[in-house]
């Protein structure tokens, strides 16, 4: 990512004074001044979400209309996932592919009756735009809607508050979106998010924003959380991020998310193909990787960050760590990344080089802690 | 006790001259934010003046920890190896990192003051 922009020059989302006004710690974060923790701290509002519920803004992140009978079928020749199946009011995880099968970005596609949202990530979102302008705009609309927030509300208790504020919207089950009411104020929210926790995330039109945050946060089960414990809690989750876990030099077989690719869009589907890349990642569908993602979790104290190398009994670098810290739920060292595959069943035993001295871990199946999402 | 403080945000007790006391301050721990790990230096190790005598490491980052002074280290806090949120909790007291016998004590002569500490914190 580019250098940050001056203060000044920083973009700030409808939520900004809020955050201020909540004493928030802010951070530059693709090009937007953005709230990393509050006064309660990463650990707390990482609790906080894992316990009750914390709210997220999450409004740098992109959000896209694509508008006409004909998106679905377009948006399949950027991705490799079933876009054209995907039932009203479904949501679906989607990866942006380039001609090598490495990864542009990943997203979240929902199908609505007359059109589909997608959410991209914060520091793609101007790429994004440019590649789906440049690649379908001939065969449907794209609308970014700079005009709307986003706002995670995310833990066990984010369906009895979200049930509180807006009845419907607790029959949703996990990746399934609604048009709803909350505290009044028009908004769609999906059953989704990015902590492995229940919860929901809501767009609403920047003007509301605010109230609609006001009126969560004053649910007795709701706080804020920052992006620090989004990322801690994404982590534990086992969910990539951009830039970290996944880029353009990964792919997603390497990455480990074979299963967003639906059996339609694989060889022998019925739209078996047709996305940038194919024929890297049917082969590696096909005939395996060097090297895959893993999760591991370490038994000293010290955290196993970013850049790590991760060495064999022998001490040959055999792969890197994409994202670590001290998981605060699991209580231990945690981290992802890639090794070679010889070396990637759950169960292995590699050591981590930190500060010229090796760490053992292991690699574990992610996630790390339990997925709890509300499958109905 | 006199207290003195570096530019990196270390405080050092100088009142015992064979076993000066150095932690972070509440400044430095407020921006490391949730303090999970330290990593102290062994018990006899001499260091010189700002080399990294030890590591401090948050949720989010890590920091490493400068001599304010050269010298012997003498003794570590185990209690906060144990409970690394005690440099949070109690930066100043508990939370101290570990003790150093200086081998030159006119060394302090270059570090901050209460007052041009407080000056350089508001600053930032």
């Amino acid at each position: 990512m580019a250098d940050s922009p001056p203060a000044a020059a920083m973009l700030k989302t409808p939520l900004h004074s809020l955050h201020v006004e909540l004493g928030a710690k802010m951070v530059p974060f693709a090009g937007y001044d953005m709230p990393v923790s509050y006064p309660a701290g990463i650990m707390a509002e990482h609790r906080q979400c894992r316990e009750a519920a914390a709210l997220f803004d999450v409004s740098h992140m992109g959000q896209v209309r694509l508008v006409g009978s004909d998106a679905a079928a377009a948006l399949e020749t950027l991705v490799p996932v079933d876009v054209v199946g995907l039932g009203v009011d479904k949501q679906r995880y989607a990866l942006f592919t380039n001609d090598a099968g490495g990864i542009l970005d990943d997203l979240m596609v929902t199908r609505r009756a007359d059109h589909l949202f997608l959410v991209v990530n914060a520091g793609c979102k101007v790429a994004d735009i440019a590649h789906l302008r440049a690649t379908i705009a001939s065969r449907c609309r794209v609308e970014p809607m700079p005009d709307h927030a986003l706002l995670a509300l995310q833990g066990p208790a984010a369906a009895a508050v979200v049930g509180r504020l807006a009845p419907a919207l607790s029959q949703l089950t996990f990746m399934t979106g609604a048009e709803a009411r909350i505290a009044g104020i028009d908004c769609f929210a999906t059953r989704s998010g990015y902590t492995g926790e229940d919860g929901f995330e809501i767009s609403v039109a920047a003007r509301d924003a605010e109230a609609l945050a006001r009126a969560l946060l004053a649910e007795p089960e709701v706080a804020p959380a920052g992006l620090g414990a989004r990322d801690t809690l994404r982590l534990e989750a086992g969910l990539c991020l951009y830039g970290h876990e996944i880029d353009t030099t990964t792919t997603p077989i390497e990455a480990g998310l074979t299963w967003a690719i639906q059996k339609v869009r694989r060889p022998g589907g019925e739209r078996a193909g047709g996305y940038p890349g194919a024929t890297t990642i049917e082969r590696q569908l096909a005939q395996g990787t060097e090297r895959k993602r893993v999760g591991l979790v370490g038994n000293e104290r010290a955290p196993v960050r970013e850049g790590a190398a991760i060495v064999d009994d022998a001490g040959i670098a055999i792969g890197r760590v994409t994202s670590g810290t001290i998981g605060p739920s699991v209580g231990k060292p945690v981290a992802l990344a890639y090794v070679s595959t010889a070396l990637a069943a759950a169960g292995t035993r590699l050591d981590a080089e930190v500060r010229g001295k090796r760490q053992p871990m292991q690699v574990v199946p992610l996630p790390f802690t339990p997925h709890r999402y509300f499958r109905g | 006790m006199p207290v003195l403080y570096t530019s990196d945000h270390e405080w050092i007790a100088t009142g015992d001259a064979d076993a000066a006391t150095v932690g972070i301050t509440t400044h430095a721990q407020d921006a490391l934010g949730d303090v999970v790990f330290v990593d102290l230096p062994a018990v006899g190790t001499t260091f010189k003046k700002g080399e990294v005598a030890g590591v401090v490491e948050s949720v989010k980052a890590a920091a490493d920890l400068y001599m304010p002074i050269g010298g012997e280290v003498v003794e570590v806090n185990e209690a906060l190896r144990a409970d690394p949120s005690l440099a949070n909790s109690d930066p100043l007291g508990a939370g101290w990192f570990f003790k150093v016998r200086p081998s030159d004590a006119s060394e302090t002569a270059s570090l901050l003051d209460q007052a041009a500490y407080d000056a350089l914190v508001k600053e930032a």
